[in-house]
């Protein structure tokens, strides 16, 4: 597989395979996106991938949508949509097969204790998530800052996120981090 | 169609009683995705419980649990899921179109402008800006969710997050060998937890 030369095939599979892994969602997968794209295939660097991040934190959809941002450094607009298609189109079918089994045996409840192991593990990958894309994207002491400033403010406020991520834009655009 | 004139009580005798085209999930579909800045769930949940009450709130809960505990992007599971409910599998797939296509058009447009001026080095500042106030929202997100585990005292599960943290944040592992030695952990000693309860209350 990874010797297939097609850079569409390679796109595809490689998504495909992370996407059946991705328990607790695209934001949890970032660290394996990250280790893939950047350490293995070395489709973009560091700054790159902490873009692309941006990026698809700026654009609304869903968060998986950074896998769009990654095919498209390899293959332009199809390596876009062969990596979208591969990390949303598997899962999605394994989706629908396992609620069409679960609805035909109705009294079989969505067991609690699935749930209870699950979830320290995605709060971990999250956690992983965030340290991935803040050793790419706080270079300086002042961007580290401003990354704290963001977690401090929206813990404790609702803020709207848009205001957080547009002021950390003018922030950035002023030179100032 | 009284679920027309009704107000915004949502029971289940308000749901809507003709499924949508596909026309009509497509389009939902695109602009809940197209709102939804920072994540669509909440705005999937608004179009789908209050707006077009195609689902109870419950009802709505209950398949977002379900795509939630299974791999892959939550939200476009749901829509699969979702989709497939009311419409068979064309319904699903007109949902899935509809969620992903639109914004990914946007995005990939927004990714040829950061290839012409990405070099820009004020646009690459505004951009690292950015992406720094948005790892702070992550971290954000994380604490929310650890802080259930913290109040209940949960010695396993935080150190299981923990351990997941190290092995996939710090020493950079393959995801899917830590997950086959993490989730079978997991369930082992959650399910050993679970057991030891229900005897101790006998």
């Amino acid at each position: 597989m990874s010797g297939d030369d097609n850079p569409l095939f390679q796109l595809f599979w490689t998504f495909a395979l992370i996407s059946l892994f991705a328990v607790g969602g695209a934001v949890a997968a970032i660290p394996e996106l990250h280790r893939v794209a950047v350490d293995v295939r070395h489709w973009m660097t560091d700054k790159q991938f902490a873009d692309a991040f941006a990026l698809s934190q700026l654009s609304p959809g869903p968060n998986v949508l950074i896998v769009a941002l990654i095919g498209y450094s390899v293959a332009g607009v199809g390596g876009a949509a062969a990596a979208t298609i591969a990390m949303c189109g598997p899962t999605a079918i394994l989706s629908y097969v396992v609620s069409r089994w679960l609805a035909n045996a109705r009294d079989l409840r969505w067991p609690a204790m699935l749930q209870a192991a699950l979830v320290p593990l995605s709060i971990g990958l999250m956690a992983a998530s965030t340290w991935v894309l803040g050793v790419a994207s706080d270079q300086t002491w002042r961007a580290f800052a401003l990354t704290v400033m963001a977690a401090v403010v929206a813990s404790l406020t609702r803020l709207n996120p848009l205001w957080l991520l547009a002021a950390g834009g003018c922030l950035g655009f002023a030179g100032l981090l | 169609m009284t679920s027309e004139i009704a107000p915004a009580a949502s029971s289940a005798a308000d749901i809507a009683k003709t499924p949508p085209s596909l026309r009509t999930l497509f389009f939902a579909f695109a602009k809940m995705s197209l709102s939804g800045f920072g994540g669509v769930l909440v705005f999937a949940r608004r179009a789908i419980v209050d707006e077009h009450r195609w689902m109870t709130a419950e009802e709505f809960n209950e398949t977002f649990a379900l795509c939630h505990f299974l791999p892959g992007p939550n939200i476009v599971n749901l829509a699969m899921v979702f989709g497939a409910r009311l419409r068979g599998i064309p319904g699903g797939i007109a949902a899935f179109a509809g969620l992903l296509v639109p914004p990914m058009l946007l995005i990939t447009a927004l990714a040829a402008l950061y290839d012409r001026a990405g070099q820009a080095d004020t646009l690459r500042q505004g951009l690292a800006g950015v992406s720094c106030a948005a790892v702070g929202l992550l971290a954000s997100v994380v604490f929310r969710m650890m802080s259930p585990l913290l109040k209940k005292g949960d010695v396993v599960g935080l150190v299981v997050m923990a351990g997941v943290f190290v092995a996939i944040g710090l020493v950079r592992l393959p995801l899917q060998e830590v997950l086959l030695a993490a989730v079978p952990l997991s369930l082992a000693v959650t399910y050993a937890k679970t057991y030891a309860k229900t005897r101790w209350a006998r």
